[in-house]
C-alpha cells in the first residue's frame, strides 16, 4: 500500500481495486500488464513522459488534457490505483449495479460521474464553471489553426448562449448535464474492456 | 350545449363532404383502372382506334370522298401508355391525399393498410367488370419502384447510429435471416411429409426456397410502418438496417435454391460455393456502390457553374450503381446504400443549398410515390393472381414466420448482449421481433418463380403472410409501443452544444482507448477520419471547403439556416440575441452612452448576412436583362403576389434592422416566427422546371442538329459534286 513500488500485483490489491472500481479480475490483470508496459522506468508509477510516449496520444487534440486527468492535483506520478480509478469512469454501466446498494456512494462509472469527468476536462481552473475562455481553448484545440479568432469567438458565444440558463455567461455543471441529456452518454463514454 | 351540437354538426358536415370526395375519387379510380388494365395486362396493343385520321388523303384518293377538315379529332392510341401511367400515379396520390383528410382514420390505421385495402377494392371492381386486373410485374417492381425508396433510405441513413450498431445489425441480418429461412423451410418440409395434408409433392428444396423468400424482413414495409410510430433511434436503425442488409442473404439463398431446385441435389461443394457467393454478392455490391459514389462525389466537385443539373448527378450515379450491381446478380440494395452513404458527405460540401433541398425533396417525393404504388399494386395483385388455398400450408406459414422471428431475435440477442455496451432490454427485443414485417419484395420474388403447381400455393401463402404482418402487426404495433412505454424518438434539432461536446467526447474516448492499448470503435473511427481529412477530402471537395473542419461547416450550416429563416419570415427575431451577447462582450468597461452602440459581428457572418439580405431584398427592384435558363435568380413565371410580399417584407425588415442595430439590445424573447414555406416551395418548382426545360431543350437541340447536319452533309456533298462537274 502507499507509494511503495511493487512490480507484482498482490491479491489484496486486486480485491481492493475491484471493490473500488468494479472491474473484474481478468480486466484488472490485463490493464496491469498494459500499465507495466507503459512504465519504462519500472518504478511502479507513470509519469507524464510515459504517457506522451504513446504515439496516438500525441496527435490527439485533447492529448495533454487527457494525460493531466490521470494525475491527481499537483502530483507528477500516478500509481496503478490512480490509473484504474481514472479508467473506471469509462466502464459500461451495468443494470444490476443500480439495485445493489442505495446507501453506498455512486459508483465511478455512473452517468453523473462520467459527465463530471468530462466537465473537469473543460474546466481547468476548477471553479465549477466553463467560462468563455476555457471553451475557446478547447475549441481552438479541436479546430486547428486555420480558423480565425473571431469565428471561434462567435461559435463560443453561441454555445454559451444556448446552454446558459442563469445568465452568468458560463456553463455550470448542471447546465452541462442538461445540454447533454439527449446524448446517449452511457454508450458514448464507455469502453468495452475485454474480459 | 348548443356550441357542442353546432360544432359536431359542422364536423359531421365536413366528414360527409370528405366521404363524398373520396367516393368520387374512387369512381375515377375504377374508370381509369378499367382502361389501364387493358393495356398493362395484355402488353400488346389492341386494335387501333377506329377514329384515327392518319391517312385521310389515301382514303380520299381511293374513295373520291372529300372529307371536311377535322377540327377536333380523337387520337387516344398516341398517348395511351404515358397517359395511363400518369393517371394511375395521379389516382394513387389522390387516394393518399384522401386518407389524410379523413380525420380519424389515419390515426388508427397505418397508411400501408389503407393503400392495400384500396388496391383490393380496385382489383375487385376490375374483376367484377370482367377485365383482368394488372399484376405487380417483377421487372417494374425491381427496376422502377424499389430503387427510389432504397436510395431515399440510404442517402439519409443516420451514419452514426448505424455504424455504432453495425455488429448487431449484421448479426440480425445474416444469421437471423439464415435461421428464419432454414427453420421455416425445414419445418414446412417436415409437416408436408405428414400424411393427410395433401402436400406430399413439395420437396425439400422447394420448401427451402419458399423459406428463403419469406424469411427476409422488407425495408418498404418497415419504413412505412416505422414512419408513423416514431420509435427511438436505436430500434429504428436496428430493424431498418437489418431489412436493408439482409438483401444480400436473400439474393444468394434465392438463386442458390432456385438452381438446386432444378438440379435436385445438393453437395457439400455447392454449399461451400454458396457461402463464397454470399461474400461475393455482398462485398461486390458494396464495392460497386462505393465506386459510383466516389465518381459522383468527384463529379460534384466541378459543378459550380452548372448548379441546375447537380441533383441529377446524384440520382443517376445511384441508379447506375443499382443497375450495375443487378447486372452481375450482386446485391443491388447494398450497392445503392453504399453509393448514397459514400457520396453524401462530399456532395453536400460541394453543392449549393438549393440543390440540396432539391435532392432531399425529390427523393422523398419519389419514394413516397413508389411506396404508394407498391401497396396499391399489392392489393390489386391479390385479387388478380391465381390462388391455390391450402389451409394447412398457409396457416402453418403464418405461424412459423411469427414463431421463428421471435425465437431468432431472442436467441440472437442473448448472444449479442454479451458484446454490447448498452444491452437490449426485453421490451426492445420484442419490438424488434414484432417489427419484422414482410412485404412486396417477398411477393415479387415469389412471382419470379417458374411456373409449376406449387407456385400458386406459395404465392397465396406469401400474400397471406404479407397481409398478416402489415395489417395485424402494423395496426397493433402503435398501441403496443405505447403500452410497453418504449422510448420514443426525441424530436430535436442538433444544437451546436451537442456537436461540440460529441466531438469532444470522441477525442476523449479515442485518447483513453489509446492509453488502454485497446483498438476499439473510436480508434478506428479516428483513423478513418484522419485518412479522410488528409487524402480523400482534397480530391473530392472543391475549393477551400476541403480543409474546413467539421465543426466549422456545422456551425456555418446552422447560421445559414437561421439567416434563411430570418429572411423568409421577415422578422429579425434571432439576430438581436446573438448580437446582444456579442455586444455585451465587446462593450468596453468605460460607460457607453445609452444611445447608438453599433455591435461588432464577425466579418464572415456579416458578409453572409449582407449577401443574403441583398439577394432577397432587392429582388423587387432587379429586372432581368436577358433570360438564361441556367439562372435560378428570378423566374418570369413568378406571380405578382410574391412581389408584393417581398416588398412588404423589405419594409418590415428595414424597419426592424434599423431598430435593432441602433439600440443596445437586451436579451429578448424571440417573437413567434411565422414560417413562410412559399419561398422554398417556389425554389423547388423553379429548379424542377428549369431542370426539365434545360434537359428537354438540350435533347431537342442535339437531335435537331444531328438531323440538320445529316441533311446538310448530303446537300453539301450534292453541291460539291455539282460544283465539280461545273
Amino acid at each position: 500500500m502507499g507509494s511503495r513500488a511493487s512490480t507484482l500485483l498482490r491479491e489484496e490489491e486486486i480485491e481492493e481495486i475491484k471493490k473500488e472500481t468494479g472491474f473484474s479480475h481478468s480486466q484488472i490483470t490485463r490493464l496491469y500488464s498494459r500499465f507495466t508496459s507503459l512504465d519504462k522506468g519500472e518504478n511502479g508509477t507513470l509519469s507524464r513522459e510515459d504517457f506522451q510516449r504513446i504515439p496516438e496520444l500525441a496527435i490527439n487534440p485533447l492529448g495533454d488534457r487527457i494525460i493531466n486527468a490521470f494525475f491527481p492535483e499537483g502530483e507528477d506520478q500516478v500509481n496503478f490505483r490512480g490509473f484504474m480509478r481514472t479508467l473506471a469512469h469509462f466502464r459500461p454501466i451495468e443494470d444490476n449495479e443500480k439495485n445493489k446498494d442505495p446507501t453506498a456512494s455512486e459508483p465511478l462509472n455512473s452517468r453523473t460521474n462520467k459527465l463530471l469527468f468530462a466537465f473537469r476536462l473543460y474546466d481547468l481552473d476548477r471553479d465549477d464553471k466553463i467560462s468563455r475562455d476555457e471553451l475557446l481553448q478547447v475549441l481552438r484545440m479541436m479546430v486547428g489553426v486555420n480558423i480565425s479568432d473571431e469565428q471561434l469567438g462567435s461559435i463560443a458565444d453561441r454555445t454559451i448562449q444556448e446552454a446558459d440558463q442563469n445568465g452568468d455567461n458560463s456553463i455550470s455543471f448542471n447546465e452541462f448535464i442538461k445540454v447533454l441529456e439527449k446524448v446517449d452518454v452511457e454508450q458514448k463514454m464507455s469502453i468495452r474492456f475485454l474480459h | 350545449m348548443a356550441e357542442l351540437l353546432g360544432s359536431s354538426s359542422v364536423r359531421s358536415g365536413r366528414a360527409s363532404f370528405c366521404l363524398r370526395v373520396v367516393g368520387f375519387v374512387l369512381l375515377l379510380v375504377f374508370a381509369a383502372a378499367a382502361s389501364a388494365s387493358r393495356d398493362i395486362s395484355n402488353g400488346t396493343s389492341k386494335e387501333p382506334n377506329p377514329a384515327r385520321e392518319e391517312d385521310p388523303h389515301h382514303r380520299s384518293n381511293t374513295t373520291h370522298h372529300k372529307k371536311a377538315f377535322p377540327v377536333l379529332s380523337f387520337n387516344y392510341e398516341h398517348v395511351r401508355t404515358p397517359f395511363e401511367i400518369s393517371l394511375w400515379i395521379l389516382l394513387a396520390l389522390l387516394m393518399k391525399l384522401g386518407f389524410h383528410i379523413i380525420p380519424r382514420l389515419s390515426h388508427v390505421v397505418p397508411e400501408s393498410c389503407l393503400l392495400i385495402f384500396v388496391g383490393l377494392l380496385v382489383g375487385g371492381i376490375i374483376k367484377a367488370i370482367g377485365e383482368k386486373p394488372p399484376i405487380l410485374d417483377s421487372t417494374l417492381f425491381f427496376l422502377y419502384l424499389l430503387p427510389p425508396i432504397i436510395l431515399d433510405a440510404g442517402y439519409f441513413l443516420p451514419i452514426r447510429p448505424f455504424t455504432e450498431n453495425l455488429g448487431t445489425i449484421l448479426v440480425f441480418a445474416v444469421v437471423g435471416t439464415l435461421w428464419n429461412a432454414f427453420f421455416i423451410g425445414g419445418m414446412m418440409y417436415a409437416v408436408c411429409q405428414i400424411e393427410g395434408t395433401g402436400l406430399g409433392g413439395v420437396d425439400l428444396l422447394s420448401c427451402l426456397l419458399f423459406g428463403a423468400i419469406i424469411s427476409a424482413v422488407d425495408p418498404v414495409a418497415v419504413l412505412a410502418m416505422f414512419e408513423e410510430i416514431h420509435i427511438n433511434e436505436l430500434l429504428h436503425i436496428l430493424v431498418f438496417g437489418e431489412s436493408l442488409l439482409n438483401d444480400a442473404v436473400t439474393v444468394v439463398l434465392y438463386h442458390l435454391f432456385e438452381e438446386f431446385a432444378h438440379i435436385g441435389t445438393v453437395t457439400v461443394a455447392d454449399a461451400f460455393l454458396g457461402v463464397v457467393c454470399f461474400f461475393v454478392v455482398s462485398l461486390g455490391g458494396i464495392l460497386v456502390g462505393a465506386i459510383y459514389g466516389i465518381l459522383g462525389a468527384f463529379t460534384s466537385r466541378f459543378t459550380s457553374h452548372t448548379r441546375v443539373i447537380e441533383p441529377l448527378f446524384v440520382f443517376l450515379y445511384s441508379y447506375m450503381a443499382y443497375l450495375s450491381a443487378e447486372v452481375f446478380h450482386l446485391s443491388g440494395i447494398m450497392s445503392l446504400i453504399a453509393c448514397g452513404v459514400m457520396m453524401r458527405p462530399y456532395v453536400e460540401a460541394n453543392i449549393s443549398h438549393k440543390s440540396y433541398t432539391t435532392i432531399k425533396y425529390f427523393l422523398k417525393m419519389w419514394s413516397s410515390v413508389s411506396e404508394t404504388l407498391i401497396f396499391i399494386f399489392l392489393g390489386v395483385s391479390t385479387v388478380a393472381g391465381p390462388h391455390s388455398w391450402n389451409w394447412t400450408f398457409v396457416v402453418l406459414t403464418v405461424i412459423l414466420c411469427f414463431v421463428s422471428r421471435m425465437l431468432g431475435v431472442v436467441g440472437l440477442t442473448y448472444i449479442i448482449n454479451k458484446f454490447r455496451i448498452v444491452k437490449l432490454t426485453k421490451k426492445e427485443q420484442f419490438i424488434v421481433a414484432y417489427g419484422g414485417l414482410r412485404g412486396a419484395i417477398a411477393f415479387s420474388l415469389g412471382f419470379l418463380l417458374t411456373n409449376d403447381k406449387m407456385k400458386d400455393m406459395f404465392l397465396t401463402a406469401i400474400i397471406t403472410v404479407i397481409f398478416f404482418t402489415v395489417f395485424v402487426q402494423g395496426m397493433t404495433i402503435k398501441p403496443l409501443v405505447d403500452l410497453l412505454a418504449v422510448k420514443k424518438k426525441k424530436e430535436s434539432k442538433r444544437s451546436i452544444n451537442e456537436e461540440i461536446h460529441t466531438q469532444f467526447l470522441d477525442h476523449l474516448l479515442t485518447g483513453i482507448e489509446d492509453v488502454c492499448g485497446h483498438y476499439g470503435h473510436h480508434h478506428w473511427k479516428d483513423k478513418l477520419n484522419r485518412f479522410n481529412k488528409a487524402y480523400v477530402k482534397k480530391w473530392l471537395i472543391a475549393g477551400e471547403r476541403s480543409t474546413e473542419p467539421q465543426l466549422i461547416s456545422f456551425y456555418n450550416k446552422l447560421e445559414m439556416k437561421q439567416a434563411i429563416m430570418l429572411v423568409e419570415s421577415g422578422s429579425a427575431a434571432k439576430l438581436p440575441s446573438t448580437l446582444s451577447s456579442v455586444s455585451m462582450q465587446n462593450i468596453q468597461p468605460r460607460a457607453q452612452p445609452r444611445g447608438r452602440i453599433i455591435p461588432r459581428i464577425s466579418k464572415g457572418r456579416e458578409e453572409e448576412i449582407r449577401k443574403l439580405l441583398r439577394a432577397n431584398l432587392q429582388k423587387t427592384r432587379q429586372r432581368l436583362r436577358s433570360y438564361s435558363r441556367h439562372d435560378l435568380m428570378i423566374d418570369p413565371f413568378e406571380d405578382n403576389m410574391s412581389e408584393v410580399r417581398f416588398r412588404k417584407q423589405r419594409v418590415e425588415m428595414e424597419r426592424r434592422m434599423s431598430h435593432y442595430l441602433t439600440v443596445p439590445a437586451n436579451r429578448q424573447e424571440a417573437p413567434p416566427v411565422r414560417k413562410v414555406r412559399f419561398e422554398s416551395g417556389s425554389v423547388k418548382v423553379t429548379v424542377l422546371l428549369n431542370l426539365c426545360r434545360c434537359l428537354s431543350i438540350q435533347m431537342y437541340n442535339i437531335l435537331f442538329s444531328c438531323h440538320v447536319s445529316s441533311v446538310l452533309t448530303s446537300e453539301a456533298q450534292a453541291d460539291f459534286l455539282r460544283g465539280k462537274k461545273c
